[in-house]
């Protein structure tokens, strides 16, 4: 038991919990806990904006799978986190996010710089506390990081009143945590694996359909190697791209609003789906009733609350995807399976994977999405991250960039937030020093939070934009050419700014690209880079992300480029 | 379908905000909701009426057991349990007569007269939500000035 005021015990207790970065911004009531900041060893990442502080953590979360930290001070920096918040949560992404709040006796006074963030971030955190004593804060910070880690990961909230963070007490740090309420580990359900492999065996034409679970989980060798055992092809949904590699026999890619054209074919055909770690998001499905009708579903999720919220299935496998498709695995080779590789269903599925792959209409243009995309994965190393925005450009990195490497993929696939990619590429790269990473980006998206060129220049996190610049807010642009008769309003960015210059600005690299030689070398330039580099690309600004499956019908539905 | 929750929770502030929000953002509806501490004050019982599709039920169900300060979710079956409701109205005296018919109905459902402001009674009745309907069918021609009623609770 030790006698330290309530900013050095929340920073003792982050130290316990590994933490060694921060990304924050200072303000009035979260002064006492970055005074602590700077006497204890954990690293301060300044952000210029709280919600790219949100999206580095996210970020850093996503690739370390440990909660990264973010912290911001009371009122506007608490709601400019709430963006990010949401994004981690719609993502199950860890993230443990710190804020200042003004002094206990103040609260509900309307004080300056108060917002109710409890209330106002509740349906958007896996779990929130607002210690109301010094001496709660070690058994808070535990308990966030527990939460906001295990079973399905998410967002946590730690409100600290400034007093508490000044006043002065014995405190002492809880080894273990006790929380009545959540049982994020449940025992591997061995019956309904049983039934799932029965139903899965008796299947004419399965499939396996894997989420972000399958990531989140790392389920990666156990997913190819129950795949290659049963010779079934493996569709993702967007957030699983990157469970499966995706130049592999029995990759389709992903499926959905923008899914490969191959693998929404074949999702119509099919009469069981192995689901794993997915919810079923209507971006990946399409209406609901249509993708269930004549479709047998055995989903396996860490989430209770997942099964049969948007899919009715005849097999629910619930616990981490990764223990449930080991004992699956286990299971499945006591059976001595002879499968061929040269069964009807793969022949078929492979005669339509040729075919879309062949005949795809792609735009013609020397600098097409596919094609700078291609050359992007071309130059690019294998276990580089790569982030996205949210967009055109990132339906395009779903089409024609493959994942291969596991866990090398992120995008804002849930809440989709626009201005994610760039910071979350700056939280990635700090989880991951040694390898390249990569913001695949819009201009209308990178504009929303390209002030984080500063912390990624002055921080010495370097990070390559892959700005495919189309001067516009392109999938409203195509939606607006699509639904509503080219009647094009508030899409027009007028190219504003200039991208390169605003890179130089900022002292980060900047480079305009206009073939794909050009493109090539400069990305070789930004891996070589000691600082952010900005690959400025522009392309047509028709250029339209097909296929689509319109919003509200279903996958059979897609509409093809003519 | 109409559906009694049961739901224990950490005796905690914010926890009915937090419930009756998760209502609200999953588009689910509360019928009625009463809720007070337990014989261990470490835990509140909160009983939550609602209407839904099987589906749907079984769906608040599962989000309720998700939140961390749910203890413990029960769907009460309406037949193995008891469950009852206490309902006050106030109503309109015209003359004698009605005050001695009144008391005839409360003798029938079995509810309590308290004698208040002239002019009027206050009638207590403890019972099922169908049997309060009916009840106050009988004594809407009356006239019924005011009522509260505490929600369904249920074990």
């Amino acid at each position: 038991m030790e006698i330290m005021n309530g900013g050095k015990a929340l920073m003792k207790a982050l130290e316990r919990e590994g933490v060694k970065e921060v990304f924050g911004l200072p303000g009035g009531a979260n002064l006492p806990m970055y005074d602590e900041l700077f006497k204890s060893d954990i690293r301060h990442i300044l952000v210029r904006h709280e919600q790219s502080a949100a999206h580095m953590a996210d970020g850093f979360g996503r690739v370390s799978r440990k909660p990264g930290v973010c912290f911001a001070t009371s009122g506007p920096g608490a709601t400019n986190l709430l963006t990010g918040i949401a994004t981690a949560q719609a993502d199950s992404a860890p993230m443990v996010a710190v804020t200042g709040q003004v002094p206990v006796n103040m609260i509900g006074r309307d004080a300056f710089q108060e917002s109710d963030i409890i209330g106002m971030s509740n349906p958007s955190v896996k779990y929130a506390f607002q210690p109301r004593t010094v001496e709660e804060i070690p058994e808070v910070v535990k308990k966030g990081f527990y939460v906001a880690e295990t079973g399905r990961p998410g967002p946590v909230l730690l409100d600290i009143p400034k007093d508490v963070q000044q006043n002065e007490a014995k405190v002492t740090f809880p080894d273990e945590v006790r929380m009545p309420g959540y049982h994020p580990w449940t025992d591997v359900d061995m019956i309904n694996i049983e039934r799932a492999i029965d139903l899965l065996l008796s299947a004419e034409k399965p499939i396996i359909l894997a989420g972000g679970g399958t990531i989140i989980s790392s389920a990666f060798a156990e997913l190819q190697s129950i795949a290659e055992m049963l010779m079934i092809p493996v569709v993702t949904t967007f957030k699983g791209k990157g469970s499966f590699p995706e130049n592999h026999p029995l990759s389709l890619g992903p499926i959905g609003m923008h899914g490969h054209a191959e693998a929404n074919k074949i999702m119509t055909e099919v009469d069981c789906v192995l689901a794993i770690g997915t919810r079923f998001s209507d971006r990946s499905v399409g209406t609901f009733e249509e993708f269930e009708r004549n479709l047998k579903i055995i989903h396996m999720d860490v989430d209770p609350a997942e099964i049969g919220k948007n899919q009715t299935t005849q097999v629910a496998v619930v616990g981490d995807v990764r223990a449930s498709l080991r004992v699956m695995l286990k299971l499945l080779a006591k059976k001595a399976l002879k499968k061929s590789d040269g069964n009807d269903w793969l022949k078929h599925v492979n005669e339509v994977k040729d075919y879309w792959r062949e005949n795809l209409k792609l735009h013609p243009g020397e600098m097409s999405a596919a094609k700078i995309l291609r050359k992007l994965r071309e130059v690019l190393p294998k276990e580089s991250i790569v982030t996205t925005e949210v967009g055109q450009h990132q339906m395009w990195a779903s089409l024609f960039f493959d994942a291969i490497h596991p866990g090398t993929f992120f995008s804002s696939t849930g809440l989709g937030t626009m201005g994610w990619g760039f910071p979350a590429a700056i939280g990635a790269k700090v989880a991951r020093p040694d390898v390249a990473v990569v913001d695949i980006a819009g201009d209308g998206s990178f504009n929303m939070t390209e002030n984080s060129l500063a912390t990624s220049v002055l921080e010495d996190i370097p990070v390559i934009v892959f700005l495919i610049n189309n001067f516009s807010l392109g999938m409203v642009a195509q939606w607006q050419r699509t639904f509503y008769d080219r009647r094009m309003i508030g899409i027009d960015l007028k190219k504003c700014p200039d991208y390169v210059k605003l890179a130089e600005s900022y002292g980060a690299q900047g480079i305009r690209a206009q073939s794909l030689d050009e493109l090539g070398k400069a990305v070789k330039a930004g891996l070589n880079s000691d600082v952010a580099t900005v690959i400025d690309i522009p392309i047509d600004p028709e250029e339209d992300v097909l296929p689509f499956v319109a919003p509200g019908t279903s996958l059979k539905d897609m509409i093809l480029p003519s | 379908m109409w559906a009694i929750l049961s739901i224990r929770v950490e005796n905690k502030p914010g926890i009915l905000f937090k419930v009756t929000h998760l209502f609200r953002a999953r588009n689910f509806n509360i019928d009625s909701i009463s809720v007070g501490v337990m014989e261990n004050p470490e835990f509140s019982k909160m009983t939550i009426t609602t209407v839904g599709t099987e589906k749907q039920i079984a769906q608040i169900v599962k989000q309720l057991d998700k939140m961390i300060d749910t203890i413990e979710v029960k769907r009460l079956d309406d037949k193995e349990s008891v469950y009852k409701e206490l309902v006050l109205f106030k109503i309109k005296l015209n003359g004698e007569s009605d005050n001695a018919e009144i008391n005839k109905l409360a003798d029938t459902y079995g509810a309590k007269i308290h004698n208040g402001q002239e002019g009027s009674l206050i009638a207590e009745l403890t019972s099922t939500p169908d049997k309060i309907k009916e009840f106050e069918e009988s004594v809407k021609p009356f006239g019924i000035l005011d009522s509260a009623r505490t929600g369904v609770t249920a074990l």
